[in-house]
C-alpha cells in the first residue's frame, strides 16, 4: 500500500502528510507539475497555500498539471484525501460538493478540536465508530464549510458528512458544524482539521492517524486483495 | 476592450466582511448604512470580451459562492 502526498508551490504540509502516511504504508511526495502518480493506491492533497491562494484559496492548484491525474484516479475509484487547503482545492476543482468561505470570524484559527464522527462505514473512517470524537487540530483562515441549504440535505440524506465539529468545537462557522463531507461515490474525502498533526503522542493526540488507518485497511481489503 | 468584472458574495451567504465595514460606518458618525456586502474588483484588457464570461466560471469567481456582472470600462491601459 503507498500513499502519495502533492506537493505544490505552497504546501506547507507535505511533510507532515508524508510521515503521517508512512506511519501506516508506504508513502511518497508527487510533484505538482507532474502528469504521473507515481502508482500510488491513494493520493493525499495537503495543507497550505498552494500557488498562494492568490486568488481564492485551492483556486489556481486545481489547474495543476498533477490534478488532471488526481481528477482521473478519483474517477476511477481511488481514494483521494484533501486536507484544509487540500478540502478546498477539491472542491474548487468539483471532486467534492460545496465551498470553504472565510472563517466567521476573518481571523486565523489554530487550535485542537473534537470531531465527531458522523459514519463509520467507508475509506475514511472504516476504523472508527459513529459517534466517537477525534481531537485534531485545525488552523485556517478559510475553513466554514457551505453548500446551499438542499443540498446540505442531500448530503446528509446521503452520508455523506462524515465528520462534525463536536457540540461547542465549530472553530468558523461552518453549515451544520460539518468538519469533512465525502462525494457520492464515497472515494474523495475532504476534511478542514488536521490529522497529520495528530499522529504522536508528543503533540497531544494520535486520534488523526486513524484516518490513515482507515484508509490503509480499505485499500488492503478492496484493491490490494 | 477594458473590462471591469464585479465580483459579490451571492445573497443569501453570511459576509462577516461586509458586516464588519457595517458595524464600523456608525462610528464615524455615518448612521444609516444597511446592507454592506465586500465584493472583489477584477480588471482587465482582453481582446475578444466573449471569453469573459467562460473566465468568470472556470477560474475568476466560484459560481457557488459568487455573482458576478461584467462592465465595459472605457480605453485599454497602456502595456506596461
Amino acid at each position: 500500500m503507498k500513499f502519495g502526498v502533492v506537493r505544490f508551490p505552497g504546501s506547507c504540509d507535505d511533510i507532515d502528510g508524508l510521515q503521517a502516511a508512512a506511519r501506516v504504508a508506504d508513502a511518497v511526495l508527487l510533484w505538482h507539475a507532474d502528469h504521473d502518480l507515481h502508482g500510488v493506491d491513494a493520493v493525499i492533497v495537503p495543507g497550505g497555500f498552494s500557488y498562494g491562494d492568490y486568488l481564492r484559496a485551492g483556486a489556481i492548484a486545481r489547474f495543476a498539471p498533477v490534478m488532471a491525474e488526481v481528477e482521473e484516479f478519483a474517477h476511477e475509484g481511488g481514494l483521494v484525501l484533501g486536507i484544509c487547503n487540500g478540502f478546498q482545492v477539491l472542491c474548487e476543482a468539483g471532486l467534492l460538493p460545496g465551498a470553504l468561505l472565510p472563517n466567521v470570524s476573518l481571523r486565523f484559527i489554530f487550535r485542537q478540536v473534537d470531531v465527531e464522527v458522523v459514519r463509520s462505514e467507508g475509506p475514511f473512517t472504516g476504523s472508527c465508530d459513529v459517534g466517537e470524537h477525534l481531537s485534531i487540530p485545525v488552523k485556517h483562515t478559510t475553513g466554514r464549510y457551505y453548500a446551499p441549504e438542499e443540498q446540505l440535505d442531500r448530503l446528509e440524506a446521503a452520508g455523506q458528512v462524515l465528520l462534525r465539529y463536536a457540540p461547542g468545537h465549530n472553530p468558523n462557522g461552518s453549515l451544520r458544524d460539518i468538519a469533512g463531507v465525502c462525494n457520492e461515490r464515497g472515494n474523495v474525502f475532504g476534511l478542514m482539521p488536521h490529522p497529520e498533526h495528530a499522529v504522536d503522542p508528543l503533540i497531544g493526540s494520535t486520534d488523526g492517524l486513524r484516518i490513515f488507518e482507515s484508509m490503509r485497511a480499505h485499500v488492503e481489503q478492496h484493491v490490494l486483495a | 476592450m477594458r473590462a471591469r468584472v464585479l465580483v459579490r458574495p451571492k445573497a443569501g451567504i453570511l459576509d462577516p466582511q461586509g458586516q464588519a465595514v457595517e458595524r464600523a460606518l456608525p462610528a464615524l458618525g455615518f448612521e444609516g448604512v444597511r446592507n454592506v456586502h465586500v465584493g472583489r474588483l477584477i480588471e482587465l484588457d482582453v481582446d475578444d470580451p466573449d471569453q469573459i464570461p467562460e473566465m468568470c466560471e472556470r477560474l475568476l469567481t466560484n459560481p457557488l459562492i459568487e455573482d458576478w456582472e461584467i462592465e465595459e470600462a472605457g480605453v485599454e491601459e497602456p502595456s506596461r
